[in-house]
């Protein structure tokens, strides 16, 4: 016997109310991230020892603009997912929880937008 | 509540260690450390936007011994998440279940991880002094 409202099993999203949303967000970020990750690591290895201008000037070439935007991106849309689901492990007080999890998220938000900024700044030339 | 006496699920001191459960735990510390690390990433780049002085500010903060602490265990977080990381999402396209083969990729995760961290700090320290 199936209690369920055919509607409720249409929409197929679950008692989280979200389906599978996350999970699948969290994969595909993932995924992006292992190219991304790859290219910065090479690139700053890359620039060990290089002075303030070479670094400049690597930050001004389009394909470095390009893909360290998107890693910034990338890279904290997936830290927030992955930290959400430890905050809804770990903090049970349903007002604590909300609040740490707005804090974070905003913390996310602010760091891509600061740092995609200053990409885009020198890249364009400041 | 009158649900005191109702029976409880295992706790995690009822098993028997065993390394999967070690990698798993590792996965989310490495992925929390990661997390705390892209506020480094963003000061770094950041003081570049700021000017030269600034960045130099910066490359004396990395270059402390915190600071290449910090940097150390962010490599090793980086490579240990990126390796188990594919191991993850192995599974989640449905290989990789059966008990010997997750040990396998287990052990080859922890290998694999080590050389990347071992290999960046070769080429961050061993072709020329510090950073």
């Amino acid at each position: 016997m199936n209690l369920r409202n055919p509607l409720a099993t249409a929409r197929g999203l679950g008692s989280a109310k979200s389906g599978t949303g996350h999970w699948w967000a969290q994969r595909v970020s993932a995924l992006a991230l292992i190219p991304l990750s790859l290219w910065f690591a090479v690139s700053v290895l890359r620039l060990v020892r290089a002075d303030y201008l070479v670094i400049i000037v690597w930050l001004h070439a389009p394909t470095t603009a390009v893909l360290l935007s998107l890693f910034l991106a990338v890279l904290l849309y997936h830290a927030y997912l992955g930290v959400q689901v430890v905050v809804e492990d770990y903090v049970h007080t349903e007002w604590r929880k909300i609040a740490t999890l707005l804090l974070i998220k905003f913390a996310c938000i602010l760091l891509a937008a600061a740092g995609v900024f200053t990409v885009l700044r020198i890249a364009f030339g400041a | 509540m009158a649900a005191d006496n109702r029976p409880l699920s295992p706790h995690m001191g009822i098993y028997r260690w065993q390394i999967t459960m070690t990698m798993s735990i590792l996965h989310r510390a490495t992925g929390i450390a990661l997390a705390v690390g892209s506020l480094a990433l963003v000061y770094w780049l950041v003081a570049l936007g700021m000017g030269p002085d600034a960045y130099a500010d910066a490359q004396w903060l990395f270059g402390t011994w915190f600071g290449q602490f910090l940097l150390w265990g962010w490599t090793f977080s980086l490579s240990y998440h990126l390796c188990n990381g594919i191991r993850h999402l192995a599974w989640d396209a449905g290989w990789g279940f059966e008990i010997k083969t997750a040990y396998i990729t287990g052990y080859t995760v922890w290998v694999v991880a080590s050389l990347l961290t071992a290999a960046v700090l070769w080429v961050a320290y061993g072709m020329g002094g510090a950073a």
